[in-house]
């Protein structure tokens, strides 16, 4: 898995027609169209600790540019909610604040509506 | 005048002319009170996320009433008397949809004040110069 991005052997970073024959990270000459590392964008799990950005993840409801959350809209709320009916954290699912503070309120009224379960099914 | 949306569950075994006779009074209650309902909305029998009341199924009705709040006040207390709604809730919209149109407002005249209605004349002017 790409989780460590200290030696990247050549015949991965470097196209097969231009290989150097040192085995050392070194930035290939080839144009600069791709990146040397492939570690650019760690394709962990959410979990891991980080000292940069997260997966480029992005908020749902900004791509689709969608304004109001709506409660009754219980299929897309489902998929913000985990199995056990908890709310799962904006870091897991990449939404941005403000949508995530409405998509809350918005699973809160739907629960007292019994359109979404408080807990899981016992 | 606010808006608002009650939505409330009614026992499933309930009959569909009792239903039309507690809509038809809730109605006119609302009426009386100052207020009009926009719209009725059956949304069907549903299965409950949860056991409410010992019934695990419910039929939503959705009403969209546009009053005071003492209006809603009144209208939520003749719900909670009724014996078959068990479950209703009452969400304010007037604010919310207010804010929706400001903003579709604010990206329609961004949209036809920075770019000449690339939409509309330049697809326009490109199709006359493709034909």
């Amino acid at each position: 898995m790409a989780d460590d991005n200290v030696r990247t052997t050549a015949p991965e970073a470097v196209t097969s027609a231009t290989d150097s024959p040192s085995p050392t990270t070194s930035a290939p000459e080839a144009p600069a169209s791709r990146p040397p590392r492939a570690g650019g964008r760690p394709g962990g799990p959410g979990g891991r600790e980080r000292k940069y950005f997260r997966r480029k993840k992005v908020c749902k409801f900004c791509v689709e540019k969608i304004q109001a959350i709506d409660y009754k809209d219980y299929r897309l709320l489902g998929q913000f909610v985990a199995e056990s009916g908890k709310i799962v954290p904006r870091r897991l699912t990449g939404v941005c604040t403000p949508h995530q503070r409405r998509l809350s309120v918005a699973i809160k009224q739907a629960r007292n509506i019994a359109l979404l379960p408080f807990g899981a099914r016992a | 005048m606010r808006t608002y949306e009650v939505m409330f569950i009614v026992r499933p075994d309930m009959t569909d002319e009792d239903l039309d006779r507690l809509l038809s009074t809730l109605e006119t209650q609302a009426g009386t009170a100052g207020g009009s309902v926009k719209s009725v909305e059956r949304m069907g029998k549903r299965r409950l996320a949860y056991e409410v009341r010992t019934f695990h199924e419910g039929t939503y009705i959705l009403l969209t009433v546009e009053s005071g709040g003492a209006a809603i006040h009144e209208l939520e207390r003749r719900l909670r008397v009724t014996e078959p709604v068990i479950k209703f809730l009452t969400v304010r919209v007037d604010e919310e949809q207010a804010r929706l149109a400001k903003l579709k407002e604010a990206q329609a005249a961004r949209r036809r004040g920075a770019a000449p209605a690339p939409a509309e004349t330049g697809g326009g002017e490109t199709a006359a110069v493709t034909a």
